[in-house]
């Protein structure tokens, strides 16, 4: 057998995983669009291939954490859409019992460290989680998952200088999707962003963030060499946000024109591409593919009308987990 | 009972439960071979290496955030912020991420780490390394506060909070890093949320926290002088903070007054006044007083910053008034 038919099943949970990505991000849109979510989202859709590709290499036990744009990471990292979509709309059963909401689900059964609401909030956390590993002697890898914007925050440099003085097993992931909010990298990050990390001896790559196999091939390296202690490393994944910053920015011309958007979603998108790959190597058929669509599609119309029927919290709730000895009256 | 110093205490809380419990270890600047400038861990890495005393760059929030991923991670981290004044370069790891983690993962995360650092005016420091910022952090709803007054409070507190599954931010009297008190040899450990009576009195009741305990004690001796009898109560944590020990206190004596190096608007003081005001106003035969810092950056000058702390001679004259019933003609 060749390598590509021995990797059909690991291609295939990758397509399926972007397919759930994007689909959730749909039903995420279209739940605050018909009012029925609290709050604001960041859309994941268009980055998938970024988060799939890199939790793929990863076990449950390899920790990440993740952003405001995180729906991605959590889904790619293992979770459920039923106790996604609970947490999204404030309910009892979402992930952290709608304390969290989209900004701040945790997963930690599956080693998602959490959302983070302050752009590059997290970096300090996966550090110290790599911190934790090697001093217990545990293998695992963490993965910081961040924003091109989040490089403008000096936190960055403080950890990336640890970890490299102490050889900890961290991957800086940095998902360049030419914006962070209404600018554009260009005018917010000065220099090479991969020669930042370098400065500090820390090995960095540039990969196709619309590539999900380009992606998977360098973390699987990438993150073999982390548990062998060679880490840590920094990935620059060019990429790019498919919706607005969040789900309420929708007249956005005046910094992202619609001929540029268009051009990403008809020519890179990462689903698409990966589809027509899998089709050409006699690896699915597009019936295949076609189905898996559908089966997604079905599991997050469940998910979403079980959550829209899901429970509030109980109003005794709110001054729980405060702390974890004391409730709060 | 042997005596030994505040900054021995804290080095031999530390050493105890590191041979408890290997998932312990401390990170910070300096605080390896140097043993931190005030040389408080001195001898810690000889036992422990430098895989568990871990010199960091001068890098607050950076170590802060490492802190609060390994403390999620199955560590139980102990930082060493070098004075109290950097925990405005740490506010977003130690208040946006470590305070709010469990609550936010609705208890999934939890985030056991003691934040170590320091509070204390008059070392001609300046504004810059003199400040007392306790009533900051306290504000948060997430994090406890422990306020140690004695060599001995420091040991038990500090085991304390290393043994606590939430972040601890502990706060150490620089000043006091010098002073020796009773330490009984034997473990033992102090409960948070409990209030200690030093010393009894029936007149006016003397709330005080860590550095200004020792500034009542002396006032307590200049009122009985004058014939007042003084009641003081040590918190010895600010959260959990035990009023009903407080509020038991001022029901008898009738008469309250807080001291606290905080500066005074805002803060601690203006939190337990009006606590007792809220729940023990028809027992008080006098408005509740408060003395902290005054309200002004710290001076250098010996002369000016010895104005801005409470001082017996002060929290004293406060007492005696309050008491006599002479508050108005002070106003
Ligand atoms: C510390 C902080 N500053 C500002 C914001 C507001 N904010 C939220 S997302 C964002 C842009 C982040 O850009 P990037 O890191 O590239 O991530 P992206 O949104 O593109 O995924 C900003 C400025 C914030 N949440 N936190
Ligand atoms: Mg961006």
């Amino acid at each position: 057998m060749n390598a590509r038919k021995t990797n059909a099943e690991a291609y295939l949970r990758m397509y399926r995983q972007m397919v759930r990505i994007r689909v959730f991000e749909d039903n995420a849109n279209q739940l605050y669009l018909s009012a029925k979510m609290p709050g604001l989202t960041h859309m994941y859709s268009g980055q998938e291939a970024v988060a799939v590709g890199i939790c793929e290499v990863l076990t449950r036990d390899d920790k990440i954490t993740s952003t405001h744009r995180g729906h991605g990471h959590c889904v790619a990292k293992g979770a459920e859409f039923k106790e996604m979509f609970c947490e999204l709309l404030g309910r009892a059963e979402g992930y952290c019992g709608g304390k969290g909401g989209s900004m701040h689900i945790a997963d930690q059964s599956n080693g998602n460290l959490g959302a983070n609401a302050i752009v590059g909030g997290s970096m300090g956390i996966a550090t110290g989680a790599a911190l934790s590993a090697k001093r217990l002697g545990r293998k695992d890898v963490t993965v910081c998952f961040f924003g091109d914007g989040a490089t403008a925050q000096g936190l960055l440099y403080e950890v990336m200088n640890m970890a490299a003085l102490w050889k900890l097993p961290v991957i800086y992931a940095c998902e360049n999707n030419g914006y962070s909010e209404y600018t554009k990298t260009a005018e917010i990050a000065a220099g090479s962003l991969p020669a930042r990390a370098e400065a500090f001896g820390i090995e960095a790559f540039k990969v196709d963030g619309q590539d999900v196999l380009a992606v998977n091939k360098l973390a699987e390296r990438l993150v073999a060499r982390c548990r062998k202690g060679e880490g840590p490393f920094f990935i620059q994944l060019d990429t790019y946000r498919y919706h607005g910053h969040h789900v309420g920015d929708i007249n956005r011309e005046y910094y992202r024109s619609k001929d540029e958007e268009a051009l990403w979603k008809t020519e890179r998108d990462p689903i698409v591409n990966f589809g027509r790959w899998l089709a050409a190597e006699g690896l699915a058929t597009p019936e295949e593919l076609a189905s898996i669509d559908a089966e997604v599609g079905a599991e997050a119309g469940a998910a979403v009308a079980y959550a829209l029927a899901a429970p509030f919290p109980d109003a005794s709730q709110v001054g729980r987990h405060v702390f974890t000895d004391m409730i709060v009256a | 009972m042997r005596e030994i110093t505040l900054s021995k205490a804290v080095n031999e809380a530390i050493a105890e439960e590191m041979r408890r419990d290997p998932s312990v270890f401390l990170i910070g600047e300096d605080v390896a071979e140097a043993g931190t400038p005030f040389k408080v861990l001195s001898g810690l890495v000889e036992e422990f290496g430098t895989d568990r005393i871990i010199d960091t760059p001068i890098s607050e929030p950076g170590f802060m955030g490492l802190a609060v991923g390994a403390a999620m991670t199955g560590s139980r981290p102990i930082v060493d912020l070098m004075f109290g004044d950097f925990l405005f370069l740490v506010m977003d790891q130690l208040c946006n991420q470590a305070a709010k983690a469990h609550y936010m993962s609705g208890g999934k995360l939890k985030v056991p780490l003691v934040l170590r650092t320091n509070l204390g005016a008059t070392r001609r420091s300046a504004a810059q390394h003199s400040q007392s910022l306790h009533a900051l952090v306290a504000h948060i709803p997430g994090l406890k506060v422990a306020l140690p007054s004695s060599a001995y409070e420091a040991k038990g507190l500090l085991k304390t909070a290393i043994r606590d599954d939430n972040p601890v931010v502990i706060f150490e009297d620089k000043l006091m890093y010098q002073e020796k008190a009773p330490v009984p040899e034997e473990e033992y450990l102090i409960p948070f949320g409990k209030a200690e009576v030093l010393r009894p009195g029936r007149d006016i009741t003397i709330v005080a926290t860590s550095s200004m305990v020792q500034v009542a004690q002396k006032a307590a001796v200049l009122l009985e002088r004058d014939g007042i009898a003084a009641e003081i109560i040590d918190p010895r944590t600010i959260v959990p903070l035990d009023m009903e020990t407080i509020l038991a206190s001022v029901r008898r004596t009738g008469r309250a007054m807080v001291v606290d190096e905080g500066h005074q608007s805002f803060g601690v003081t203006a939190e337990i006044a009006s606590r007792i005001a809220e729940r023990a106003f028809y027992h008080l035969d006098a408005p509740v007083q408060r003395i902290g810092a005054m309200d002004v950056p710290v001076p250098f000058s010996p002369v000016l910053e010895d104005m801005t702390v409470p001082t017996p001679e002060s929290v004293a004259e406060r007492g005696r008034l309050t008491v006599r019933g002479e508050l108005f003609h002070a106003a």
